[in-house]
């Protein structure tokens, strides 16, 4: 699109808050009861943490890029990019994330158990938990159906903020190639959720 | 054909086209009144075709993806748009699934003589621009559009000789360009005086007026079509009138709701040819429709209603 900076957040939205959601819905009720399988991988990412060593490290690692992986193709390749053409790109940086997932974390091992404390240790695992536990709860909460609820592993937002939270817990030195995609696609998913905000009614 | 047009010469002085203006309304008021049940019409200026005032767009309401129940939907819209006498149905590739799930839609109606095809061509390069205007015609399953537009000027030197190609070997009937939110009007204005189109697509609604400066007389000058989008202005300005009781007097024009207060000022402006609001309500699609129905706002009545929204 040419002059694609003069327009507003909202004048891109290719789609309806309806639409938006019903793919959540009907991709939830495709997919049950894999969303056990994703939430039980969440809870394993936290186990693991708390267990220590390399092995478990490299487990967390190998868990998360599945999820990553999984949310490229299920959701960003197979349904959201029926309703906007940016996904294709948004399924290939997520692909990418599950990729240097694997090389720095299984291959390299540098998911290193790191007994965090403070601060850091409460952002991630509050992070982690806001996204296995909370996050599912919004859409209901907000007045749509729980059909509807992204949950980690099988939708983006809450894939991208436990990966966050999960890289806090991890590593005396940051990882900072695993930050951009998850940072990046927060930011575009809040873009998102923001410009649907008055239409959502 | 309808037999309530508003014809205009093709090579109207602008003198001629200020008497033409200034007899507008009462035209307009005759006109709109036509065969009951039947929306007014305005005449395609290149042809003499006539198209409805109203049309429908795609943008957003037809961008539902594989969600049959939503499909369905839509298709239920396409069929009360054409019940209701309504002709184009305008999309672009850049609005996701829209073109799939229209041709979905025409596929379940199975006949659909009554439709103007028009569609968009979106991307740069000449070839991309050939196998990009398949692609589409392929999704709508129509022979061949009726109408192709260069979305947003881009690439325009590309593929507006394409287009004038295809029409003169007869694969479409008219040729276009386009422009929203009221951007690249110089542009517009430029190929408007330089090309033989046949169509303009812009925005123009009770807020944003600034086509009726230069593009809107322009081609009425230049015998131009226009098809309006944004009428609404993708909802925000009904979202805004709804804080607001319809004023009394929109009855004189035979309005009942907000949406029909706006289409029935976009659409008494001589210039335009067709508004193409988008929606998947049939509730909608009719409400849309009546408001090429009974009597249109004339100059004065124009000025009023535009007033009126400045002042709320």
């Amino acid at each position: 699109m040419s002059e694609w900076w003069t327009y507003s957040l909202r004048d891109l939205l290719l789609f309806s808050p309806r639409t938006y959601y019903r793919l959540f819905e009907l991709y939830n009720l495709d997919m049950w009861p894999l969303q056990l399988v994703t939430v039980a991988i969440g809870c394993a990412v936290l186990l693991l943490w708390q267990h220590g060593g390399a092995t478990a490290g490299r487990i967390v690692a190998a868990l998360l890029a599945l999820c990553w992986l999984w949310v490229a193709w299920a959701y960003h390749w197979q349904r959201y990019a029926t309703i906007n053409w940016a996904a294709s790109y948004f399924a290939v940086a997520f692909a990418l994330q599950a990729i240097l997932l694997v090389w720095l974390g299984v291959v390299r091992g540098m998911f290193i158990s790191h007994r965090v404390t403070g601060r850091r240790q409460r952002m991630g695992l509050g992070l982690i938990a806001y996204a296995l536990f909370c996050y599912p709860l919004l859409g209901p909460v907000l007045g749509r159906s729980w059909l509807q609820s992204e949950i980690f592993g099988m939708a983006p937002d809450p894939t991208a903020l436990a990966m966050l939270g999960t890289l806090l817990l991890y590593s005396a030195r940051p990882l900072w190639w695993l930050y951009p995609v998850p940072v990046v696609w927060c930011l575009i998913s809040g873009a998102t959720l923001w410009a649907m905000a008055p239409l959502d009614h | 054909m309808s037999d309530h047009n508003i014809k205009l010469p093709l090579d109207t002085t602008r003198r001629k086209l200020l008497a033409t203006l200034a007899a507008a309304p009462l035209l307009l008021t005759v006109m709109g009144a036509g065969r009951p049940g039947s929306p007014a019409t305005r005449t395609i200026p290149s042809s003499g075709e006539a198209l409805p005032l109203i049309g429908l767009g795609s943008w957003i309401s037809f961008n539902v993806g594989n969600d049959k129940a939503a499909r369905d939907a839509n298709a239920e819209v396409i069929r009360s748009f054409f019940q209701a006498g309504g002709r184009l149905i305008d999309s672009s590739p850049m609005y996701g699934s829209a073109q799939e799930v229209i041709g979905y839609s025409l596929n379940r109606l199975g006949h659909y003589p009554e439709l103007f095809a028009a569609d968009k061509v979106w991307i740069s390069g000449s070839e991309n621009g050939r196998v990009q205007i398949e692609k589409s015609r392929q999704l709508w399953g129509v022979e061949r559009f009726d109408l192709l537009q260069v979305h947003n000027l881009l690439s325009w030197e590309e593929h507006l000789p394409t287009l004038f190609a295809m029409k003169a070997n007869g694969k479409l009937r008219y040729v276009g360009i386009t422009t929203s939110h009221g951007r690249r009007h110089g542009n517009m204005e430029q190929l408007m005086r330089s090309q033989p189109l046949d169509f303009v697509q812009l925005t123009y609604n009770l807020e944003d007026r600034e086509a009726e400066q230069r593009l809107l007389p322009l081609a009425l000058e230049r015998g131009i079509a226009v098809i309006v989008n944004r009428p609404f202005q993708q909802g925000a300005l009904l979202r805004r009138l709804a804080r607001h009781p319809l004023p009394p007097w929109a009855a004189e024009i035979d309005c009942t709701s907000w949406a029909q207060f706006a289409l029935k000022f976009v659409i008494s402006h001589l210039a335009v040819t067709c508004a193409i609001p988008a929606t998947s309500s049939v509730t909608h699609v009719m409400e849309n429709m009546g408001a090429a129905m009974g009597r249109l706002p004339d100059k004065t009545m124009r000025t009023r209603m535009a007033t009126y929204v400045d002042n709320l």
